[in-house]
């Protein structure tokens, strides 16, 4: 049986591909990164301390930054690969909005980070604030 | 050491993570579409694509955003830090409206007023979670 929506064709699920690539690399290189930067602790302390050179090597020495910038940089060729098939006015918004509830969720699980309901609220406002921008 | 209440040193990281965000997706957003379609048979055509004039100025911004962001998530939370990106939607919308004359629709406006709330209201509440200090642990150990 196929479907009768319009927005189920070939190129519909061309689009959410792409999207969702984004989203997923994104969302990972973000809470690895957001991980390495907390295990680092505060840039601007250890600034204070060793200088700009000694912020720089406390970051690239960390593994784990490696592996969040890693899917950061797939997550950039795919957004590179979705704005060369995709308008921007449709990608942007869609990566933007769907990362930003991921995110919450991946922090929440990940980081153990406490997504109490002020923060739920707000990923949920500017979520659907991002949609309507788009439009 | 827990930070809650912001400097403004850190509000004007916060303001890069917003600006350069969005400035940087639209340069690249324009190199992209000066190119001819790129299959996934020739993926060298991306790479390639970093040498032109706009992509390049679209990574150049991307840097300043990704280093401000580093340190944003170094004295904050991922879920405090992520709004402030979304913040440079409004700030590139206004800056059209009021600086390009571009017509704003109510569709638009109403966007503008949600994420602003949206992020009003992560930015009232405490930037980093709670956790306990390992300061503390060393504190205990000396005692013992």
């Amino acid at each position: 049986m196929t479907l009768p929506l319009p927005v189920f064709t070939a190129s519909f699920w061309a689009a959410a591909g792409m999207i969702s690539a984004i989203v997923v690399t994104s969302t990972t290189g973000e809470v690895l990164t957001a991980a390495a930067m907390k295990s680092i602790g505060d840039l601007d302390d250890i600034r204070a301390v060793s200088g700009m050179r000694g912020a720089i090597r406390a970051v690239v020495t960390c593994p784990l930054f490696f592996a969040g910038v890693s899917f950061l940089a797939l997550s950039f060729f795919s957004l590179l690969f979705a704005l060369n098939h995709l308008n921007l006015s449709l990608v942007a918004p869609a990566s933007a909005s769907l990362t930003l509830v991921t995110n919450a969720i991946a922090a929440k699980l990940f980081l153990h980070e406490n997504v109490d309901r002020r923060r739920w609220t707000a990923a949920v406002l500017v979520c659907v604030g991002v949609y309507f921008l788009a439009h | 050491m827990a930070h809650h209440t912001l400097t403004p040193r850190q509000y004007a990281i916060l303001g890069s993570v917003a600006l350069c965000a969005p400035l940087g997706d639209t340069c690249l957003s324009r190199g992209m579409t000066q190119l001819p379609a790129i299959s996934l048979a020739h993926p060298l055509s991306l790479i390639a694509a970093v040498f032109t004039p706009w992509i390049a100025v679209g990574i150049a911004l991307l840097i300043g955003f990704f280093a401000s962001y580093l340190t944003a998530l170094s004295w904050a939370d991922l879920t405090f830090v992520l709004p402030a990106t979304a913040f440079g939607n409004v700030i590139v919308a206004l800056f059209a409206r009021f600086w390009l004359q571009e017509p704003i629709s109510w569709q638009r406006w109403f966007g503008i007023a949600l994420i602003t709330v949206g992020v009003g209201f992560v930015a009232n509440g405490p930037s980093l979670t709670e956790r306990p200090a390992p300061v503390a642990e060393g504190v205990e150990q000396e005692q013992v």
